[in-house]
């Protein structure tokens, strides 16, 4: 789960991790009086998912209370496009106002889970407020890692070293011994898979997060309640709202050929293949394991409803779940209004025969496939061919 | 032969719920030797005929059991590994989906040097086919033969070793690794298991998005580490960077893990790639019939 960066400010900020003061606002009023009570010279931020603001026109530092209004009143309600959220952009809903800092240098810390580690690792660079992906793969030798150790967690020595790769005085380094303790701490305490100070820049000598992202570790919302209820549903793909409310893994595409299939791999498997048939799959979607038929018919629901899909692959291996509960909701959620799109069905394993039968006594119009790939090959056919 | 289990191997459940009373029975119909249940305060009572006890210690020192298979939930599956490992389990088995991914970091932190294998989480388990099936795969796909499987999905593997089965070719052992990132056995500590079971003379990888763990794999065939024929399935060129495809683990994040990468590195190793998920089992074959 992504969070906004007022989120993770003030998350952070619960953690003793140094930000900017700032204020949200929703409309261009709130944006002026936000910058009358921060002392005038602010900077206004657009409050969406997505990275490359500044650039988009989502960022405007204002002299004054009349500028941030104005800023404000540029970017509510209106789309931001930035080349992380694809050509229609995203709706700004809110406004950060925060008070504009002196910048002496720009630079960059980010913690994440290393896979290969099995650690967490801190990623330092001293070249802030740029895509650090860019740095990454132009320059690896610019990001500095330390990886720590979950049982004495981050240690003052790698403060040093990290410090001393970023040439760091004195008062600094201090500061990001403190500042990395407390990140890490940030990080753990609330389940975090991300946090990025893109850019963390010395202001009047001292460390100071300029912007933060925090992505969270959806298997630890559990233990955090209060974090839960940040998700913003205005930022998510509203196929994927529904199918998130329901608990079930979906996740939406571009394409014609909705997919219903259990297990995520065998999911991602139906898209590659469909696209090898030389179609594009509308979505991801794994019913998982122990589903019910109720479940099963509330997913296929999603599929009905969205206008993309024009041809349906159902793709079913049963282990855990048994095919005649995916061929009893299927029926439940097609008896009141049928399917008006070509539906292709593939039911082996548990309890394939009596699946079949229960699609059979339906009034449904269903082609079946002899195996995974007949079932691609039968509902690209089923649109007329490759496009 | 096979690896990690067989037909001796004997085994305790940590999490006799409704799901895991279900599978620990066909675990059972499958001739596995279920010997132990573990819950708290359960001493001296009965789930489905198996013993329970209070305490894998306990389960173990009773029955000598020494591998176990773990159903509990999410919340509780880091503390449940651990016990496993405290209790000097050989092997623990993790069926568990959505375990927090900084209690794993914390659970390989403390697996450092300990002698007990985890498999999974987040995985259909272990099965040597005809001697023991410890997890939730469906039993009949498979057949003995000399056909090992590694994989990160559960359902695909399903697809994988049923289009093995129908071409003839058995299967040692299949190990479900995981869909998670941090995986208990990695691709390459579950290949250099392969490589010294005699029985075993090829292994299908089935990999997906998210991580380099393929890479690596690649890396160590080429090494040397493995030289038994190989084939493998990289699920997830259609999948969008920075979306997670279901499982924990599947996630293209800074043009990392993308599935390209993955089948170079493979194919550069070669092994034969499939370049459709219905096409693993022929890949196989052809894979084997190529080293004569």
């Amino acid at each position: 789960m992504k969070l906004h960066e007022f989120q993770a400010k003030e998350m952070l900020g619960r953690f003793g991790v140094p930000v900017p003061s700032g204020r949200v606002a929703t409309s261009p009023a709130e944006a002026r009086a936000a910058a009358e009570a921060l002392g005038g010279r602010v900077v206004v931020k657009a409050q969406i998912h997505a990275g490359g603001r500044g650039k988009g026109g989502g960022v405007k530092l204002c002299d004054d209370p009349p500028a941030a209004e104005a800023a404000a009143g540029a970017m509510l309600g209106k789309p931001l496009v930035t080349h992380q959220t694809g050509p229609e952009g995203r709706v700004v809903q809110r406004v950060l106002v925060e008070e504009a800092r002196s910048i002496e240098r720009e630079l960059y810390l980010g913690l994440l889970v290393d896979r290969e580690a099995r650690q967490v690792v801190l990623m330092a660079s001293s070249e802030g407020g740029v895509e650090i992906e860019q740095v990454a793969a132009e320059r690896p030798e610019a990001i500095l890692k330390e990886w720590i150790d979950p049982v004495v967690g981050f240690m003052p020595y790698q403060a040093n070293r990290l410090a001393d790769g970023l040439g760091l005085d004195k008062a600094q380094t201090g500061a990001l011994r403190k500042l990395g303790v407390k990140l890490y701490e940030a990080f753990l305490g609330c389940d975090a898979s991300l946090v990025e100070i893109n850019p963390l820049v010395v202001s009047e000598g001292g460390l100071l997060a300029l912007d933060a992202k925090v992505n969270l570790d959806d298997n630890g919302l559990f233990r955090h309640g209060e974090l839960a209820e940040l998700r913003d549903r205005a930022e998510e793909d509203p196929r994927e709202s529904r199918a998130n409310d329901l608990d079930l893994s979906y996740v939406g595409l571009e394409g014609g050929i909705g997919c219903m299939v259990n297990g995520a791999g065998l999911a991602m498997a139906t898209m590659d293949l469909v696209k090898l048939e030389g179609a594009e799959p509308a979505n991801f979607l794994d019913v998982g394991g122990g589903i019910t038929a109720e479940r099963v018919a509330e997913a296929f629901r999603i599929i009905l409803d969205d206008p993309r899909v024009e041809a349906i692959l159902v793709n079913i291996f049963g282990g855990i779940v048994r095919c005649d509960v995916i061929a009893e909701g299927i029926v439940q959620a097609t008896h009141d209004r049928g399917v008006e799109v070509p539906l292709v069905a593939r039911l082996d394993g548990t309890n394939v025969d009596e699946g079949r039968r229960i699609l059979d006594e339906s009034a449904l119009d269903i082609t079946y496939a002899e195996d995974f790939a007949d079932s691609a090959s039968k509902v690209v056919a089923a649109i007329g061919g490759a496009r | 032969m096979s690896v990690l289990v067989d037909e001796k191997t004997r085994v305790l459940i940590q999490g006799l719920g409704k799901q895991g009373q279900f599978h620990a029975e066909r675990m059972q119909q499958y001739g596995t030797r279920v010997v132990a249940g573990v819950k708290p305060r359960s001493a001296g009572t009965k789930v489905l005929d198996i013993p329970m006890f209070n305490t894998c210690e306990a389960a173990v020192s009773e029955t000598g059991a020494d591998a176990s298979v773990i159903f509990v939930p999410a919340a509780f599956a880091a503390d449940a590994i651990l016990e496993a490992a405290d209790a000097g389990l050989r092997l623990a088995v993790c069926i568990t989906e959505g375990i927090p991914v900084l209690d794993m970091v914390k659970v390989h932190r403390a697996l450092d040097g300990c002698d007990t294998r985890l498999i999974g989480p987040n995985c259909p388990g272990v099965i040597s086919p005809g001697k023991a099936k410890l997890g939730i795969m469906p039993a009949p796909i498979h057949r003995p033969g000399p056909i090992g499987v590694l994989s990160r999905s559960g359902t695909l593997t399903y697809e994988a070793v049923d289009q093995l089965t129908r071409l003839d070719l058995g299967q040692s052992t299949c190990i479900g690794l995981g869909g998670d990132p941090l995986p208990g056995t990695s691709f390459v500590e579950a290949l250099e298991l392969l490589q010294e079971d005699p029985d075993t003379e090829g292994v299908v990888m089935i990999g997906e998005i998210g991580g380099s763990a393929e890479e690596e794999a690649a890396e160590f065939i080429k090494a040397g580490g493995f030289t038994k024929p190989a084939a493998a399935f990289i699920a997830g060129r259609t999948a969008p960077p920075g979306k997670r495809m279901g499982h924990a683990g599947a996630i293209i994040s800074g043009g990392k893990g993308t599935a390209e990468a993955k089948v170079s590195a493979l194919e550069s190793a070669g092994v034969g790639v499939a370049a459709s998920p219905a096409q693993i089992g022929r890949t196989m074959k052809a894979a084997l019939e190529a080293r004569g």
